[in-house]
């Protein structure tokens, strides 16, 4: 076992892991985050997303000493301080963009990071960066809108299907 | 996944005698190599990570013009910083697997697993790029030696790879849905000297140079220089999402792409 210290949002932890103790399974097994959702464990289908040091990663596909000493988000670092949603989770909410929730954490990580380096994105552009997020719920249109809709521009003309 | 020791050295020094040990291997970024270990098709005794050696990151613009890659460097980083001097190396990067994998995925993993769908492999041979290892250079007409073989010994490290940058370029994906590999790639690099044209996805050797086309795109670069050419498909891959002779199809469509894109 080795010893592993990390920031997971904005606290520091630690836990003892083996070499192959992946950073989903560090976050939800020691630190019992289990917001960040397990669904392929290939690396297919993005519900572990999760930020390290900012950027989007797939945390099924990440060993957890590989995070040693980084800057860790998870879906549980994302509602604002006074617990209400944010504003990409509250645009998920209003916009109805999931329905059984499994894949839910990691789009709204996805739509974080892409928001980040992309604020206005086009539909296109919030469709492509969506690529490595699989839902089988919803057909995607509502995520997409809602993340438009969380970036401050006009869904209305995006019909609902 | 069977359990392995983990190290992650900040030199390239120490990542070379770390990989001396018995059984153990190199990790990149891991998006290959870790569903691997999940699959239990490799068991290494210990994992050397080369994500912390900070003379294997980056993009860097050598004197003679050349984008020199650290060995470490991800995708995403290769898609922002090497966007305005090799663009369409850029590009490539920038289609690799989807958002998340590429902040993890590198170029030197990529290269040193020499998948045969991988865009990279197309990229470096198209480009007539240098493998540089911590004890060699290797031409890329000389590294790729067949599917997920190369000619890195065991132990040996991609440190950077060093792209020349051709007059004009493209690489042309005809992505996979699935897997977001390419099903057929074309990577077309135009030198002053010549036209490389290189091929990923489409052979069971995994990739290669499309001389034929070369050759007649060296006397006229235009895409009905190609008529008349075809692939052979005995040689192509060919599954359940493509024939062989469908994959020796897109050859021709995709060099066809990549030479208009260069126009």
């Amino acid at each position: 076992m080795t010893k592993v210290s990390m920031t997971v949002n904005g606290k520091t932890v630690s836990g003892d892991v083996e070499g192959r103790t992946l950073l989903s399974g560090f976050l939800r097994d020691h630190l019992n985050l289990t917001g960040t959702h397990v669904g392929c464990d290939t690396a297919q289908c993005g519900a572990c997303v999760v930020h390290v040091n900012g950027e989007a990663v797939k945390s099924c596909n990440m060993l957890a000493l590989e995070a040693d000493g980084a800057d860790v988000g998870t879906i549980e670092g994302q509602a604002n301080a006074d617990g209400s949603l944010n504003v990409i989770q509250q645009a998920f909410q209003d916009h109805h963009g999931l329905q059984c929730g499994f894949c839910t954490p990691g789009m709204v990580m996805s739509a974080a990071a892409l928001l980040k380096e992309n604020p206005r994105p086009t539909e296109a552009e919030v469709r492509k960066y969506l690529e490595g997020n699989l839902c089988r719920c919803t057909g995607y249109h509502n995520i997409v809108k809602a993340i438009m809709a969380a970036s401050g521009q006009d869904v209305s003309s995006i019909a609902a299907e | 996944m069977y359990n392995f020791e983990f190290e992650k050295p900040s030199t390239i020094a120490d990542a070379v005698s770390a990989l001396g040990g018995e059984d153990a291997q190199a990790l990149g970024g891991g998006q290959t190599l870790i569903p691997t270990l999940k699959q239990r098709l490799a068991a290494p005794s210990t994992l050397v990570s080369l994500g912390g050696i900070p003379d294997m990151q980056g993009v860097c613009i050598e004197d003679d013009g050349s984008v020199a890659i650290g060995g470490a460097t991800t995708h995403a980083t290769v898609a922002s910083e090497a966007a305005s001097n090799y663009p369409a190396l850029a590009a490539l990067a920038g289609q690799i697997g989807d958002p998340a994998v590429r902040n993890r995925g590198t170029i030197g993993g990529s290269l040193a697993n020499n998948d045969p769908a991988a865009c990279y492999p197309a990229g470096a041979l198209a480009s007539g790029a240098t493998i540089i290892t911590n004890t060699r250079q290797i031409a890329a007409d000389d590294f790729f030696e067949g599917m997920f073989t190369t000619a890195l010994d065991e132990g040996e490290i991609i440190t950077s790879v060093n792209f020349p940058v051709p007059q004009a370029a493209s690489y042309q994906k005809f992505l996979q849905p699935a897997s977001r590999f390419a099903l057929v790639g074309v990577y077309l690099a135009r030198f002053a000297d010549g036209v490389r044209v290189a091929v990923t996805g489409a052979s069971e050797d995994g990739v290669f140079r499309w001389s034929e086309a070369e050759e007649a795109l060296n006397k006229e670069f235009r895409q009905d220089a190609l008529t008349g050419l075809n692939i052979n498909p005995a040689n192509m891959i060919g599954d359940l999402h493509g024939s062989k002779e469908y994959r020796a199809h897109l050859v021709s469509v995709m060099t066809k792409r990549a030479i208009e894109a260069c126009m």
